[in-house]
């Protein structure tokens, strides 16, 4: 029980890594690699979240006068995250407009075939 | 073969990460710079939402770079699928009354939700980033109810602009107010948790709620090809 | 606490499995919303919400509409 409350969110983190770098090294299909992307940046970002944590600690937010300052989070990794989120659609969004050229241009999206059509 | 090498490289990750898993203690505390955004957040900024204050007064630099990332890959999207022929217009039968009416009936509403949000940045969890995510959403619920609307495209791509020159010429005033550096907080900070406080903190985020709000619903309109 | 932490982090793992195993594209899709639904309800107990926010409407709405979109354009099936 000790284990599982001090280790619980880095198995989870580290799964979610683990898996989507699975999922784009042995697929074939080009959209199928792109949700593992999705799938490593979520993981990315609950790794950095995690690393901010207080025990027993409360939101960085001062809604009422008075609160403890001791026993707030770090803001900082919040921050970072953020950022990280919208930045991680913005590339998705790219990589969904070239692979739909891909498809255009070759009629699959099988990246073996596309290696062996040399023109 | 491949799928050999590939376990094989997962299995060094793994172990990497394992080992990192036993440095790093969970849940106590690991810096100072937090620490000196809590106690100081206050007294600096004027906001009560630290992480608002840390986001864009205090790495607001950061911010701008984001920002910046955003408008490449908008243009990026509109640059490659542009120079398309499309090969026949499909005719698409419109849809039913009910749909078309919820539809129009529920867009002003999540508006007014997705504003709420970022006006309200530096008092509550939320801010810019967010409150545009809401906008852009009530933009692919029309396209996906009532078909073949589409917004202006003139229009958003002044609403953008607009956003994103907003938060540069704030930044430079602040260079030409203050002297000392780029971005400098010069309104007065008014009394803490009101809506009128906190310097140029809710400025800022209503142009980048506006920003972000119209460059998701262009880059979802772009993608659609439907006329 | 505990319990209902490890409970989420369990299911997230399965959905992220299912993503990598289906072979109908639009069904991996779904399973990848799904694990930014959990990941935004674990960011809430970890006392972050701005971050919940955002990852729910960006990463789990957002994302899921241009996969979407994307997929009508291209094939629906993996090979």
């Amino acid at each position: 029980m000790n284990f599982l409350q001090n280790h619980i969110f880095y198995i989870g983190a580290f799964g979610l890594i683990l898996i989507g770098l699975f999922i784009m090294l042995s697929k074939r299909n080009l959209i199928k690699v792109i949700i593992g992307l999705s799938i490593l940046e979520t993981g990315v970002n609950l790794f950095i979240v995690t690393l901010g944590y207080l025990n027993q600690g409360t939101a960085p937010i001062f809604s009422k006068p008075g609160l403890d300052v001791q026993k707030m989070v770090d803001p900082v990794p919040q921050a970072l995250v953020l950022t990280a989120i919208v930045i991680g659609l913005a590339v998705l969004a790219l990589a969904l407009s070239l692979a739909i050229r891909l498809y255009n241009h070759y009629g699959t999206l099988n990246l073996q075939k596309i290696k062996e059509q040399k023109w | 073969m491949r799928k050999f090498i590939g376990i094989i490289l997962l299995v060094i990750i793994a172990w990497g990460l394992l080992i990192t898993m036993k440095e790093i203690p969970f849940g106590e505390q690991k810096t100072k710079v937090g620490k000196y955004y809590i106690e100081n957040g206050e007294v600096d900024t004027g906001a009560s939402n630290i992480v608002t204050s840390v986001v864009v007064s205090y790495r607001s630099f950061d911010t701008l770079g984001e920002v910046t990332v955003l408008f490449l890959a908008a243009i990026g999207v509109g640059a490659v699928l542009a120079t398309f022929q499309r090969k026949e217009k499909r005719k698409l039968e419109p849809s039913s009354l009910i749909l078309n009416t919820g539809c129009r009936f529920l867009f002003p509403l999540i508006l007014l939700f997705g504003a709420y949000i970022f006006i309200h940045g530096h008092l509550t969890p939320g801010g810019g980033f967010q409150g545009g995510a809401v906008i852009a959403s009530a933009f692919v619920l029309v396209y996906l109810g009532c078909r073949g609307k589409r917004i202006n495209q003139a229009g958003s791509k002044l609403a953008e602009s607009l956003g994103g020159l907003t938060f540069v010429i704030l930044g430079l005033i602040g260079l030409a107010v203050g002297g000392r550096y780029f971005l400098l907080n010069f309104l007065p900070k008014g009394e803490f948790n009101t809506l009128f406080s906190a310097g140029i903190i809710p400025i800022i985020y209503i142009a980048i709620g506006f920003k972000v709000g119209s460059e998701l619903s262009g880059i979802i309109d772009q993608l659609m090809e439907e006329s | 606490m505990i319990i209902l932490a490890s409970l989420l982090v369990v299911l997230m793992l399965v959905a992220a499995i299912a993503a990598s195993v289906f072979k109908d594209l639009i069904s991996a899709v779904i399973a990848g919303c799904m694990v930014s639904l959990i990941a935004a309800v674990l960011f809430y107990l970890l006392q972050a919400p701005d971050v919940a926010m955002a990852e729910a409407s960006i990463g789990a709405a957002l994302v899921s509409a241009v996969f979407i979109v994307a997929i009508k354009r291209t094939k629906r099936y993996e090979e």
